[in-house]
């Protein structure tokens, strides 16, 4: 507990210049200490497809890319996060040609009202590049992805994205065509 | 959420001095997926966040004689995956990978991991008395929703408990915790780094202010051991374990079936993981037999002391025990 009065000030600096790359764009800012990173992707860079559901790590809606990995932006400090690589589902597409889970998503109906979407698509993104390099699950415990890639697996990989919409039948079912054509291609 | 000054530390040392240094409520950043929702809701105010998240604290590596050592900021993620965890400690692969989502294991660091705090509806919400919180107000738990709460190791002062399966898992194979602190570098084993709350909940650990954990060690395990974890949860995934159970049995490997060795911890019911020594010191040389399985582990849960909305998580917890025990056996 703090014995300062209210009214002092801090000696601290409570702002931080920080420079991230969103999509490419390299951006440099000051930020208030407590901004979080998706507050600051969404409120000060206009990226604004990158979502705000529970802001406390339930939901998956602010997943995001992180140097390569899906995290939840709503519980990052964007100070923590200077220097950092991020992709938003803006930069999923290639131009005009849709990410293949995009594309997929679409193929499938799977959403409704679109808001988990964003979210779904990036953490499926980081879920397939986890799982390609050989990362277990709890479902897969120690046999690792070969033991096959069904539908209980996605759903155990990506229980940290809700859809209020319940969407998730297709969800899974967009995954498993990229999943499997992904293979195939290997 | 109050605002904060915010330094990235240039190293462990650097960061225990400017934690010592500083005249504010200092506290240090890891992954931030609990502190940063406990600074949301206003149950942690620190005027001064430390980074220790970039710390080249993040590796795993073997050790002369067979143990591992897992660097305090290496990601939840990367210590499930690893293959020296998998292959030697499978028993903390899957206590990770039952935590959490794929997302937050992606940010969580193993040192955050032991020092988050508890899911107690009532610590988390400022508007409720809480002495974890705020020492004196009041345990409202006690009283009222408590069934996710402890059933060991409570206090009149507060029934919270720990939240994580890593710890549990760490909890059986006698982890070591390396801390550098204002006084200098220590070790502590686990379980002993997570205190239960007796007239003083506010502390989770035996952590002296600034003591900032570097690296779990992990004792080697004999081959024969078999190691797992198992968690009951009210959803399938992404949720904080009811109870969970962890162990490691290592039989003699003769005829007999004599226990050698057998490492037995429960999460979810107390504030630190529960070593359920009772039903270790009943199994030691013991056949390992369904029957000697129940015995054991119902001397251990005679002891259990459940609120008034938890009684559920002593039969829960003694059916998971000797099921996972009498597995082990047949695994082994």
């Amino acid at each position: 507990m703090s014995s300062r009065a209210e009214g002092d000030t801090l000696t601290a600096p409570l702002e931080t210049e920080i420079t991230l790359t969103v999509n490419e764009q390299a951006e440099r800012l000051i930020v208030d200490n407590r901004s979080t990173l998706l507050d600051v992707l969404r409120e000060r860079l206009g990226w604004t497809g990158t979502k705000k559901g529970c802001d406390q790590g339930q939901c998956g809606a602010c997943t995001i890319l992180l140097d390569g990995r899906r995290v939840n932006s709503c519980l990052m400090f964007a100070v923590a996060q200077d220097g950092a690589q991020i992709t938003t589902v803006e930069g999923l597409a290639d131009g005009d040609r849709l990410h293949p889970l995009q594309a997929a998503f679409v193929e499938r109906d799977a959403f409704q009202c679109g808001y988990c979407t964003p979210g779904q698509l990036c953490s499926a993104v980081g879920m397939l590049a986890e799982a390609a390099e050989g990362w277990p699950s709890a479902v897969t415990g120690d046999g690792g992805p070969d033991r096959g890639f069904g539908p209980e697996e996605i759903r155990e990989r990506m229980s940290g994205n809700l859809c209020r919409c319940a969407a998730y039948p297709n969800i899974v079912a967009a995954i498993m065509d990229v999943a499997e054509d992904a293979k195939a291609a290997l | 959420m109050k605002q904060f000054a915010y330094q990235r530390a240039a190293g462990a040392r650097a960061a225990v001095e400017a934690f010592t240094a500083s005249a504010s409520p200092v506290m240090y950043l890891g992954g931030g997926t609990n502190l940063a929702d406990l600074m949301r809701l206003g149950v942690a105010e620190p005027e001064l966040l430390i980074d220790v998240s970039g710390l080249p604290h993040d590796q795993i590596e073997e050790r002369p004689g067979g143990g591992v050592r897992i660097g305090a900021v290496a990601r939840n993620s990367d210590t499930a995956a690893h293959p020296l965890i998998r292959q030697r400690y499978p028993v903390l692969s899957q206590a990770l990978l039952d935590g959490a989502s794929g997302q937050l294991r992606n940010m969580a660091t193993v040192g955050g991991n032991l020092l988050q705090r508890t899911r107690c509806g009532y610590f988390q919400d400022v508007t409720k008395p809480c002495n974890k919180r705020r020492p004196g107000s009041g345990c409202p738990a006690i009283e009222g929703d408590n069934r996710d709460l402890a059933i060991f190791g409570y206090s009149e002062a507060c029934v919270a408990t720990h939240p994580s399966d890593m710890a549990v898992a760490l909890a059986v194979l006698d982890a070591i915790v390396a801390t550098e602190g204002p006084g200098g570098q220590r070790t502590i084993s686990i379980p002993g780094l997570h205190r239960l709350p007796g007239a003083d909940p506010t502390r989770d650990t035996v952590l002296q202010p600034g003591e900032l954990i570097v690296a779990v060690e992990l004792p080697p395990l004999p081959a024969a051991a078999r190691s797992v974890y198992r968690k009951v949860r009210e959803r399938a995934s992404f949720s904080f374990a009811v109870v969970s159970v962890a162990a490691v049995l290592e039989l003699d490997g003769t005829e007999n079936r004599l226990i050698r060795d057998c490492r037995i911890a429960l999460g979810g019911v107390a504030a630190a993981p529960w070593r359920a020594t009772r039903a270790e010191a009943a199994l030691r040389a013991a056949a390992a037999t369904e029957e000697n399985f129940a015995a054991a582990v119902g001397a251990e849960l005679a002891e259990a002391r459940p609120l008034r909305d938890n009684g559920y998580k002593v039969p829960l917890a003694r059916n998971v025990l000797v099921r996972t025990l009498t597995d082990l056996a047949e695994a082994t």
